[in-house]
């Protein structure tokens, strides 16, 4: 074992490798408080989680939990050079915190449920792991002021990380737990997110099925993926050509042009509904699969435009021209060179438009009367009932959610691209 | 010459692009440019839900009595009506053509009988018009023979010709008054203006600090990047009727959970709360709630942008500061947030517009209701809740007015700084 790493305290010992560090008033107090704020902020943040999956009705104990925190804060801190924390070492010392807790605990005589220990021991760990993460670089013996402040920062990124990450989840995972649960069983314990799926399938399964049968998202999910697809071919078409335009030839107006899409495409939809949906009912068009897909379109084509323009300007101008030489029309050559080398900006502006158009509500919610073309927006709207049970609105809400999700974590690179080009508009 | 075949190439190229970009500017025109000159012109109408459907004359042939044998008599009726109840339609003529074999008894006075074709006209048919016109006739043998279609036996058609209150010349500020003068419109403004800057406040701080967390290698980071934009990649449809079951007063999960640790005694309606005491001050719990969701739906927008300009912050920058000895606090202070103040100001603008005009968020989530009403709700509410278009449309002038402003800003600021 080499003892040149880089906390390695020449003061402290002559030669000699010092397993431990020597106490000092403001380490042992840094520690100590680190110590506790983790164990507390991982208990308390695990046993939250976990009642969710498993109501456990019982919380840790703020006074024990705290202390044992700050035997483990003060006693990962203090290994000195040659025991480094490393990984296995720290889980190890949580677990026997761990141990120590839930042994304090029995002492006083309550029964713990399995459960409750097996995860105690676990978030012992992740604990003492956290701790690891957060005195790693700073030698508590000769504490400086940034090494206060970078336990602090630590502490507080730890918490935050954990926090943000509970308030974007849950509500995902609420909603597709509860589109497994029947209306009991969500009033038998509302905090109670786990499923049983243990129970047979087609009772597991009845929320999607009464959805995907009784109130047609079959069908639905048929129409919204047709609209959307449609959607992306008609503007992924006119948003080549235009934006080949744009780029590469020369006319009066182009600069104006480019300012004109950009302002365009913040146009909000609410000052367009009424004038589209007046002159719509009067040519008959409101309530059809064509007018809903025009309005897509035209809400999209500004943001295609905008994005493969970006990206058009990036491609070498010299292979097209060197094609146009070579007798090409301008047809071919941006249908052999120019979409070719655009493969990935057509991929996220088609990825874009194709989310949009998906989680499009307000048109198709002002358009739709007829429950045959509904789309699964607007079908989700006959779901919003008092009458039916709040099963099938979660079952239909995780319909119309997984496949853009799926979609989305399939071919994230590309509709980042999209996301921070045009910028969903919402 | 040579001028000439250059100018020439010049104006074929310009033709192309005019080609080109045609597909695109039709769609965007009918569909953007054109409703938004429409939707001024609507807001001096007084015109409403119902008047969407022009004043047409209707007519259905029925036989009332048919014949069985030639002798016998044939009663037929015309059944009249105007398809709207309050335009009226003008000029209408009927013409229908008797069968061979049908000999007229009588008739009615609107109509002339000429060598078998009906003729009837009417000046004026008021909204709501409808009458019952009766023949009859005596069938011949030639009646029979002829096998005529009893369920239109004289083949009649009408036309008139209707004032669609949309095409003509009037206007009237009336649509104005009534959105200036409604009762809460001062409050609805101040609604307007609230939700959109505290919801894009909240939604940059969320965004800055989820970029500022995940800025860093560790495991498991790329996995949370990605979830992190979930909220902003789902459907809103289903993340607003997610939050209101979650919100739910009658044994919502939050109120169950909030009661179980003893923070609140009896369930909170929080969607449908307009003000809670707090301490002795009223809290606006609704509105408050709608920000929130605000915050926590768009703070992935901010989040991306925030972190792809941290990541081209330069490395040497930060240990310049940490060289003079300046710790996370002061490189965050002196050296990040003096770097990200550009794209904050961009994000901070696009978000406001965005969210000014919002409709669908506020619309799902408490329909406006508890003192979450903005400008966006009242032109859907004048529009088709109270079915009065021209109200809507004089609404969405107001919204548009101010969002003018705002993208006069934007563009001063923003675009012109970007190029």
């Amino acid at each position: 074992m080499s003892n040149t790493s880089r906390d390695f305290n020449k003061s402290a010992g002559e030669g000699t490798v010092r397993r431990f560090r020597s106490f000092t008033a403001p380490g042992v107090l840094l520690a100590g408080a680190a110590g506790a704020g983790a164990a507390l902020l991982v208990l308390y943040a695990g046993y939250l989680v976990v009642s969710l999956l498993n109501p456990l009705n019982i919380l840790p104990n703020a006074g024990p939990t705290a202390a044992i925190g700050v035997v483990l804060g003060v006693s990962l801190a203090h290994l000195g050079p040659q025991l480094q924390p490393q990984k296995g070492l720290a889980a190890g010392i949580g677990l026997a915190a761990g141990a120590l807790w839930l042994g304090l605990t029995l002492a006083t005589g309550v029964v713990l449920p399995l459960t409750f220990v097996v995860s105690t021991l676990a978030m012992f760990t992740v604990a003492a792991l956290f701790m690891r993460t957060v005195f790693s670089g700073v030698n508590v013996t000769q504490l400086r002021k940034d090494h206060v402040e970078s336990v602090v920062i630590r502490l507080v990124r730890g918490t935050l990380l954990a926090a943000l990450t509970l308030i974007v989840a849950l509500p995902f995972i609420f909603m597709v737990s509860l589109s497994f649960k029947t209306r009991a069983a969500y009033l038998a314990d509302p905090t109670n997110l786990s499923v049983n799926i243990l129970q047979p399938i087609p009772e597991l399964l009845s929320g999607f099925i009464e959805v995907l049968v009784r109130f047609n998202f079959g069908l639905y999910i048929i129409n919204s993926t047709g609209i959307a697809l449609l959607t992306v071919v008609i503007t992924v078409t006119t948003g080549i050509l235009g934006a080949y335009a744009v780029t590469r030839l020369r006319f009066p107006g182009q600069r104006f042009l480019s300012k004109a899409i950009l302002l365009i495409y913040m146009f909000p939809a609410i000052v367009l509904v009424i004038p589209l949906y007046t002159v719509f009912t009067q040519l008959g068009l409101r309530d059809t699969r064509q007018g809903l897909l025009v309005v897509y379109a035209a809400m999209t084509i500004p943001v295609a435009l905008y994005m493969l323009r970006s990206y058009f300007q990036t491609l070498p101008a010299d292979l097209e021209e060197s094609g146009l030489i070579d007798g090409c029309s301008r047809g071919q050559v941006i249908w052999r060179i120019t979409i070719p080398l655009s493969g990935p900006a057509i991929a996220s502006v088609g990825l874009y438009v194709f989310m949009i158009a998906w989680n499009e509500f307000l048109f198709a919610f002002m358009f739709l009367d007829t429950p045959a073309i509904f789309t699964l927006s607007r079908g989700m709207m006959v779901l919003d009932d008092m009458e039916v049970p709040r099963q099938l609105l979660m079952a239909g809400a995780t319909t119309i959610t997984v496949p853009i999700m799926v979609l989305f974590f399939r071919f994230q690179r590309y509709l980042v691209g999209g996301l921070t080009a045009g910028s969903v508009k919402g | 010459m040579k001028r000439k075949r250059y100018a020439t190439v010049t104006a074929r190229e310009a033709r192309l692009a005019l080609w080109m970009l045609l597909p695109a500017f039709l769609i965007v025109f009918a569909v953007i440019i054109f409703p938004v000159v429409a939707n001024f012109w609507i807001s001096g109408k007084p015109v409403s839900l119902g008047d969407l459907r022009p004043a047409v004359p209707s007519l259905r042939e029925f036989v009332a009595e048919a014949p069985s044998q030639a002798g016998d008599e044939l009663v037929l009726e015309y059944r009249l009506r105007n398809s709207s109840r309050n335009v009226p339609v003008q000029d209408v003529v009927l013409e229908g053509a008797i069968p061979q074999g049908l000999e007229l008894v009588s008739g009615d006075e609107a109509c002339t009988v000429e060598a078998q074709q009906i003729a009837c006209r009417w000046d004026e048919w008021d909204g709501g018009f409808s009458d019952t016109l009766t023949f009859t006739f005596v069938a011949e043998q030639a009646f029979f023979d002829a096998q005529v279609d009893m369920r239109s036996p004289t083949g009649a058609d009408v036309t008139g010709r209707s004032i669609n209150v949309l095409t003509t010349w009037d206007f009237t500020l009336d649509n104005f008054r009534f959105v200036v003068s409604a009762r809460r419109f001062w409050e609805v403004l101040r609604t307007t203006f609230a939700y959109p800057l505290l919801g894009s406040i909240g939604s940059i701080i969320l965004g800055l600090t989820a970029a500022v967390l995940l800025n860093r290698k560790f495991p498991g980071q790329s996995l949370l990047r990605g979830l992190y934009l979930f909220p902003y990649v789902a459907p809103i449809i289903a993340v607003a009727f997610t939050w209101v079951f979650i919100l739910e007063p009658f044994r919502g999960m939050l109120n169950t959970y909030l009661m179980s640790i003893g923070v609140i005694d009896s369930p909170i309606s929080f969607l449908s709360t307009r003000h809670i005491e707090i301490g002795d001050l009223p809290f606006p719990l609704a509105l408050s709630v709608v920000i929130f969701f605000d915050a926590w739906r768009y703070f992935p927008f901010s989040f991306l942008f925030i972190l792809a300009r941290l990541q081209a912050i330069p490395n040497d920058l930060y240990e310049s500061v940490e060289v003079d000895g300046g710790g996370i606090v002061r490189q965050f202070v002196s050296i990040t947030l003096p770097q990200l103040h550009g794209v904050i100001t961009t994000l901070f603008l696009l978000r406001f517009m965005w969210t000014f005009n919002k409709f669908d968020d506020v619309f799902l989530l408490t329909g406006g209701a508890a003192g979450t009403r903005t400008l966006p709700i009242q032109v859907y509410d004048n529009a088709f809740g109270r079915g009065d278009i021209g109200a809507g449309a004089a609404t969405a002038v107001v919204l548009f007015v101010f969002l003018a402003a705002f993208l006069v800003l934007y563009f001063r600021y923003v675009v012109r700084e970007e190029s």
